[in-house]
């Protein structure tokens, strides 16, 4: 093996979106020479989909929010399982991070007295999201861009090198975190455009790497949303928190088929879009669960008079959490009250003139007007649930953002878990990236700034990395000679088996037959070859992807058969009702055999140990924001009287 | 596959470019077309089925990204914008990577000149003395700066612009419609503080960033996927405003003054 070009950095921000941009800023603005490592073009990440807008009780629109109302907000979205020091902080810091985006040029919707707007959204007590039009994403991932920009404009006048304390790495991938004894040493990763190995050596490692929607067949998530950063913090030893809560979003495209999954903005109902089933009945006030019983709308006519005056009605049932929304369009298609293409009606056409939808939905009329022929200012959308957001991840601590038990790691954004329990409530993402993209680059930053002594990069583990990606140049088929598997074929089954198997409604006997078809996957990827050569091949790409989609894969699975209950992102069948014995539980996986060796094929033992561990009693005054006669609802006796 | 998609399938031709900085060219192939689909969904169903290592980029497939620009049949555009329905089915559709920009490898070019005239553009220049959270802004004056904000960085303007699509020796000094815009966004911005910090955005579009050599043949507007009217909206009033700059010093300090009392 020729020797692997090496860099010096303090700290290294795996993944280029809101989080990692976020924390990338604050870590060079403390000082630390940071790099910045992502899959994409700088300002293409996912976050750019991002539709709704950025939740954050700035009381623009009403004077009654405060970071409290928020936090209750988030903990009722969650049902109580948020790590609520999370839901606690992010509450408090979220108007500052908006505000701060303003001083970067940030160009939000604005109120008539000039303050920034804030829209409605499903769970929010009040309107919440600052938001430019339906394309609030893209706002804040061209804000943050444009910051790091000007940082390096800066560097440029200090130093003569924009590069000098703060580079991108676009198009380039991070396969292994690599560690000296406990602690994080640095990443070994690959150049996308040509093959090229090459090793960042750094204390400090921060993961905002997303998802892991593309395990799934429907889905909301790009082809980057393949758990990297979930099974780098896995790989390096650290837990992961609460895989089995999965966001299917309720309102994703039906069809055509090949744009099956995109989704169709929460905005849409925040503005007064409402759901019809094939019989044309608003169906969602047949699905309001008790827990929200006092917080919605009983009839149309409520519900339509809060859009004007919110202090005298409640709201709509459209706006209940996700989760409740899409068991309901779940449960009406399954009734046979569906759409014809498997969905159910979304409709604005009725509710708001054709302009006013123009210029509050632009990105919406556009992507059905152009990809599905359907003008939403003349006939409803055709919507159904797509795999959007996973709320389990990385197991941090709430103030740090640093990973459990490997120091030197830290996690932000959509890859760490916790912050949204069992289920994140929409515009609630944005916020989040921002407020523990900050902390966690801060923190980062703190950490490397203090060691005596710097990890060193042993040259056997980056020749143990550099082996394993280019194992797929090298492999066969079961038998010498034969072919080696197709890596496009097994991403496919991968993705149907999850959808299938592990999707929005769950049965022991599917997720059993899930992790045996995880198993035979592990094996045959062990399989995976491509052709032609390292530079730019997408096949390759995806082989290496693959290891990562399969350990995420095992972890939600795993994770979703233990957990016998229903809860936010969790939906049992055989198990329909939450069951407060639950809330205190958290299931961690780790990594079975962390010595490194892979694709384990006992379906089994797999690849994942999962643990039960307790969390942490809420604190006082934070249990206090909220009536007794609510808090019997999710709490265990034991916790109402501690 | 469903059998109602089945039944509108059909083969379509296809011409790909194949090949890297040392050549290449086109090569032919057919493939299957199912309703409803977009030119990455065929991109990619080649990729699955007969050339895994076909270079293409790709990101959201839902026009809010910006990466899978590309030329079919010669013209700029999003392969995931493009939809099948638009070309008859015996139609030959050849699908060739931007031609502004150096090929890396079959529909991927290296778009760092974008980057490059990015970082030459002067950040967003904070009001000093205004807090975080004290920002007062109309919706009519950020409207203007907002829909320049749109853009998804797609870069067809660039790429079409005839001012470098063939002639990359004025690439030093024009930045290209997606950064003049760019400028003019910063100019019309409500708050931007760069004239009192002694930068003015319209000398520097002119002098620094290559203004001039626009001639207003509005081939940029015509590609943008977002529809900016990036010609008339962005580049003739710049334009209009560097002139003014130039030539009357009243308009300059008229400026000057309705600014401050802001």
């Amino acid at each position: 093996m020729a020797q692997v070009e090496r860099q010096q950095w303090d700290v290294v921000v795996v993944g280029a979106g809101g989080a990692g941009l976020r924390a990338a800023i604050e870590a060079r603005e403390q000082g630390a020479r940071t790099a910045v490592i992502c899959k994409s073009l700088f300002g293409k990440a996912h976050t750019v989909m991002a539709e709704g807008g950025i939740a954050a009780a700035m009381a623009n629109v009403n004077s009654g929010d405060n970071w409290q109302v928020h936090f209750r907000d988030t903990m009722r979205g969650g049902k109580f399982l948020n790590q609520w020091r999370m839901a606690e902080l992010h509450a408090r810091e979220a108007p500052d991070r908006v505000w701060e985006l303003e001083t970067w040029g940030a160009l939000f919707d604005r109120t008539k007295d000039g303050r920034i707007s804030q829209r409605n959204f499903g769970g929010h007590e009040y309107p919440r999201l600052a938001h430019v039009g339906d394309r609030t994403g893209l706002e804040l991932i061209r804000t943050l861009q444009q910051k790091i920009v000007a940082l390096q404009q800066e560097d440029k006048k200090e130093f003569g090198d924009y590069e000098a304390r703060l580079k991108v790495f676009q198009e380039c991938t991070v396969t292994r975190v690599l560690k000296e004894g406990g602690r994080v040493s640095g990443a070994f990763c690959y150049e996308r455009e040509s093959g090229r190995f090459f090793v960042i050596e750094a204390p400090g490692v921060v993961l905002a790497t997303g998802g892991i929607g593309k395990s799934f067949k429907v889905t909301s998530n790009s082809w980057e949303y393949t758990g990297d950063g979930h099974a780098l913090a896995l790989l390096a030893g650290a837990p992961l928190l609460n895989m089995e809560f999965v966001q299917f979003h309720p309102t994703g495209m039906v069809w055509p088929p090949s744009v099956k999954g995109i989704l169709v903005t929460e905005s849409v109902r925040g503005d007064g879009g409402v759901l019809r089933n094939s019989d044309g009945k608003r169906f969602m006030f047949d699905y309001i669960p008790d827990v929200f019983k006092e917080k919605y709308a009983e009839s149309e006519e409520e519900g339509d008079g809060w859009y004007e005056d919110p202090d005298h009605h409640r709201r709509p049932p459209e706006l209940l959490p996700r989760d409740e929304v899409a068991r309901a369009i779940n449960a009406e298609v399954k009734a046979g009250r569906g759409s014809p293409h498997g969905g159910v009606f979304l409709d604005v056409s009725t509710r708001m003139p054709a302009e006013v939808i123009k210029r509050r939905l632009p990105s919406m009329y556009h992507q059905f007007k152009e990809l599905a022929d359907v003008d939403i200012t003349a006939e409803p959308m055709e919507v159904g649930p797509t795999c959007h957001y996973v709320m389990g991840g990385v197991a941090v601590d709430s103030d740090t953002a640093a990973a459990r038990g490997v120091p030197g790691l830290f996690a932000a954004g959509e890859v760490a878990g916790g912050m949204h329990g069992s289920n994140r409530l929409g515009g609630n993402s944005l916020s989040d990236l921002l407020v523990f993209g900050r902390r966690a680059g801060l923190h980062a930053a703190r950490y490397a700034a203090d060691l005596a002594v710097r990890p060193v990069v042993d040259e056997p583990q980056v020749a143990t990395a550099a082996a394993e990606a280019l194992r797929p140049f090298s492999a066969e088929g079961p038998e010498a000679g034969a072919a080696p598997e197709n890596p496009y074929t097994l991403h496919q089954e991968l993705q149907q088996a999850m959808n299938d198997l592990v999707g929005i409604i769950r049965r022991e006997a599917e997720m059993a037959q899930a992790l045996e078809k995880l198993a035979e996957l592990r094996t045959r990827a062990r399989r995976a070859g491509v052709e032609g050569h390292r530079q730019f091949n997408p096949g390759w790409h995806l082989a290496l992807d693959l290891r990562n989609m399969l350990l995420v894969s095992e972890c939600v699975a795993r994770a979703a058969l233990e957990r016998t209950e229903s809860r936010g992102g969790h939906t049992r069948e055989d198990h329909p009702g939450m069951n407060r014995a639950w809330r205190r539980v958290n299931l961690l996986c780790r990594l079975a055999d962390p010595t490194g060796g892979l694709a384990a094929t006992d379906p089994v033992g797999g690849q994942i140990d999962l643990e039960r561990v307790t969390t942490d009693p809420v604190r006082p005054d934070l249990l206090a924001l909220f009536d007794k006669e609510e808090l019997v609802k999710y709490l265990a006796e034991e916790e109402l009287y501690e | 596959m469903s059998t109602a998609a089945a039944s509108t399938a059909y083969d379509a031709h296809f011409r790909v470019w194949r090949g890297d900085t040392g050549g290449g060219g086109l090569k032919d192939f057919t493939v299957e077309v199912n309703e409803g689909e977009v030119v990455l969904d065929i991109i990619h169903r080649l990729q699955a089925t007969q050339a895994p290592d076909l270079a293409v980029r790709w990101n959201c497939k839902a026009g809010k990204c910006g990466s899978c620009s590309a030329e079919i049949n010669g013209r700029p555009r999003l392969l995931c914008m493009t939809r099948m329905s638009v070309f008859t089915r015996d139609e030959t559709i050849t699908v060739t990577p931007l031609r502004a920009f150096p090929v890396v490898r079959d529909l991927v070019t290296d778009v760092g000149y974008n980057y490059a005239k990015a970082r030459e553009v002067p950040a967003f220049v904070p009001p000093p003395g205004v807090e975080p959270g004290a920002y007062r802004m109309a919706q009519e004056d950020v409207d203007r700066p907002q829909e320049f904000r749109k853009c998804i960085e797609c870069f067809l303007c660039q790429d079409t612009c005839h001012v470098v699509r063939d002639h990359e020796e004025n690439k030093t000094s024009f930045a290209g419609p997606r950064f003049l815009m760019r400028v003019a966004e910063l100019d019309m911005h409500p708050l931007d503080a760069a004239a009192d910090a002694g930068l003015d955005r319209k000398t520097t579009a002119q002098e620094e960033h290559g203004l001039g050599y626009c001639n207003i043949t509005k081939c940029c507007t015509e590609v943008c996927p977002e529809n900016i009217r990036i010609t008339d909206n962005a580049l003739i009033p710049l334009k209009e405003r560097a002139v003014d700059r130039k030539y009357d010093p009243l308009v300059w300090l008229g400026n000057k003054i309705r600014r401050r009392e802001r």
